[in-house]
């Protein structure tokens, strides 16, 4: 090993994403010299880990990164998964982003005054590391997946190939986040019989009073909360993503609309017995928390729209009815009937820090973080959920933290060569 | 600060919510019950320990009930159907969750009444068609609350007290029973 040719960096930012190109723009900044790493290509998850017909839940006209944006001619629509590589493609070129492609990181560790990136090109040792690697690396799959009869075929979003077609026959959709009635939507059309398993969720309409239901996020202030002004952070950060869909037509998705589908809603998937899936008897009561929820969210958005009057030009306010119950949802199904060939777990993603070999994950293999300040001096982490902010997680929400958090590690850079210097003069004493 | 009595220590319950986060060990518990067959289908159930917090822990007195059919079942009533039992769960259960809410929510209550239904076809239970089930085929709960609140208010509080209800999860999921003999 002594032998071996180690680099040295001042930073290394782990992911080439939006979220680490951000990150690469405000170092270049304040000078700071760095290299992006990237396992594959820049925008890698948008080009390999995503399903052929998503498109961004985010109009053009706010998908938005530092110094750059949407300058085509439908600032109304959502991009397609090519596009979106096009657009951080763009970016990374106009910020001129240090990035290596296929370099991908084996091991992350600490050093005396710093961290070692162990990646399968060679050794970089830095003093400050930015994890951008993303929130969703692995589709998480329940441990009652187990129970299932083998006949059934099990995919996750990530089988983007093996979702193209689907045998014949029916299929069951576990989650109702925006993948799951996305996913469920999109089989019904193809004409499965689609059956969703609903357990708590987030309902919102596309538009409300006219106007992309995102835009009132972002104009409200609702998606500037930050991380140390919410109630309960922990629920924040685990909250399922919103019931959007983004379509040429705008279009809602919420339950009522699919049910309209001829879609069967059932409660969560509470366990596999017998070969039978077992489906919680709550589902009347996920449904009102949903309800209950958005009433209260376009409640803060009317009060924010007559506070701030803009009452004149937006449209007058609108209710939505409530998510409506099935006469009697089924509790139970029979895998073995040959009725159902499919499951699709959309019951969320996680990140993957396998190779992370410095003690910050707790006790859930969560990453303990204050804000994107890493529990281990001169680590920090981009593009988490509810990282400062609620919109941590979209891609225009990625500058404001990513500004922030390079502030930090400028800051941490500053101090950390001050000590060095009172070192070396204790040393030379 | 906040000035409602619901009479629920609510910052206790939160300030244990912190203590276990960091220790779930301690949030493991057993509850018990222990049941002597009387006559006929009368039974006496008692309760009186449980462990919990790491250590066996007990209730101020023990409690006894007594489990019937009624008359009309050609038994002679000398307490309550087992499955009346679970109304009494779920009733008590929801409404612990309602001042508890209400509580954190700074939401005084003046009054809450539960009204619990739960539809059986005894077909089931009779074994006059294998296609009934044995237990409910619904259960429906209903609240009159009369508080310094919003319906709104008193809707959320319902959802929130059933998102965090012990009973309502046994009820509405199915859970693994193992019956043995000792």
């Amino acid at each position: 090993m002594a032998d071996r040719a180690v680099e040295r960096a001042t930073a290394v930012v782990i992911g080439a994403g939006h979220a680490g190109l951000a990150a690469s723009h405000f170092l270049s900044a304040r000078s700071i010299d760095h290299v992006v790493l990237e396992r594959g290509q820049v925008a890698n998850s948008w080009r390999t880990e995503r399903w052929d017909s998503l498109r961004l839940l985010t109009p053009n006209w706010l998908s938005r990164l530092p110094g750059h944006r949407y300058q085509g001619p439908d600032p109304d629509g959502y991009m397609t998964m090519p596009e979106v590589v096009d657009f951080i493609e763009q970016f990374a070129v106009s910020v001129r982003a240090p990035v290596r492609t296929d370099t991908t990181v084996q091991r992350l560790s600490r050093t005396d005054d710093g961290y070692r990136v162990a990646t399968d090109q060679g050794l970089l040792d830095c003093r400050a590391v930015i994890l951008a690697t993303g929130a969703c690396n692995v589709p998480v799959v329940p441990p009652l997946s187990e129970g299932v009869p083998s006949g059934i075929r099990q995919l996750t979003p990530f089988d983007h190939g093996e979702l193209r077609e689907l045998p014949e026959g029916g299929v069951l959709v576990v989650g109702a986040s925006a993948t799951g009635v996305q996913l469920a939507a999109e089989f019904r059309r193809r004409g499965h019989p689609v059956t969703l398993c609903v357990g708590e969720h987030v309902r919102l309409p596309r538009t409300y009073r006219g106007r992309d239901v995102l835009w009132w996020m972002a104009e409200s202030g609702v998606w500037d909360q930050r991380y140390d002004e919410l109630d309960d952070l922990t629920r924040a950060r685990r909250l399922p993503s919103p019931q959007l869909v983004g379509t040429p037509e705008r279009t809602t998705l919420d339950l009522n609309v699919l049910r309209s589908m001829g879609v069967e809603t059932v409660g969560r998937l509470a366990g596999v017995r017998d070969g039978r899936a077992l489906f919680s008897g709550g589902l009347r009561n996920v449904f009102a928390l949903a309800d209950l929820k958005m009433r209260r969210l376009l409640d803060t958005f009317d009060q924010w729209a007559r506070e701030h009057r803009h009452d004149d030009e937006i449209d007058a306010p609108e209710r939505f009815p409530a998510t409506s119950v099935p006469e009697s949802a089924r509790l139970q199904l029979d895998l073995g009937s040959g009725d159902f060939r499919t499951i699709v777990w959309a019951t969320g993603f996680r990140p993957d820090y396998r190779w992370l070999d410095v003690p910050v994950l707790d006790a859930k293999g969560q990453l303990r973080h204050e804000g994107g300040v890493v529990d281990s001096p001169g680590l920090y982490a981009l593009g988490l959920p509810v990282l400062r902010r609620r919109k941590s997680t979209f891609i225009h929400g990625i500058e404001d933290d990513a500004r922030e958090v390079v502030d930090h590690l400028t800051r941490y850079l500053g101090h950390g060569a001050r000590h060095r210097i009172r070192d070396d003069a204790c040393c030379s004493r | 600060m906040t000035t409602v009595t619901n009479g629920v220590n609510v910052q206790a319950l939160l300030d244990a919510r912190e203590v276990l986060r960091g220790a779930p060990e301690a949030a493991q518990f057993t509850w018990r019950a222990s049941s002597t067959w009387q006559n006929g289908v009368h039974s006496r159930t008692t309760i009186q320990n449980f462990f919990g917090l790491g250590q066996e822990q007990n209730h101020k007195t023990e409690a006894v009930f007594d489990a019937d059919h009624p008359e009309v079942f050609a038994a002679e009533d000398n307490g309550i159907t087992p499955i009346e039992y679970l109304l009494v769960g779920l009733a008590s259960c929801l409404t612990a969750g309602v001042a508890s809410v209400a509580q954190n929510r700074g939401i005084q209550l003046r009054s809450v009444q539960a009204t619990v239904e739960g539809q059986h076809d005894i077909r089931g239970i009779l074994g006059v068609d294998s296609d009934v089930r044995n237990g409910f085929n619904d259960v429906k709960v209903t609240f009159s609350i009369d508080a310094d609140a919003s319906p709104e208010e008193i809707e959320a509080l319902v959802a929130q007290s059933q998102k965090r209800s012990a009973v309502f999860d046994a009820l509405t999921n199915p859970t693994n029973v193992t019956v043995e003999v000792a």
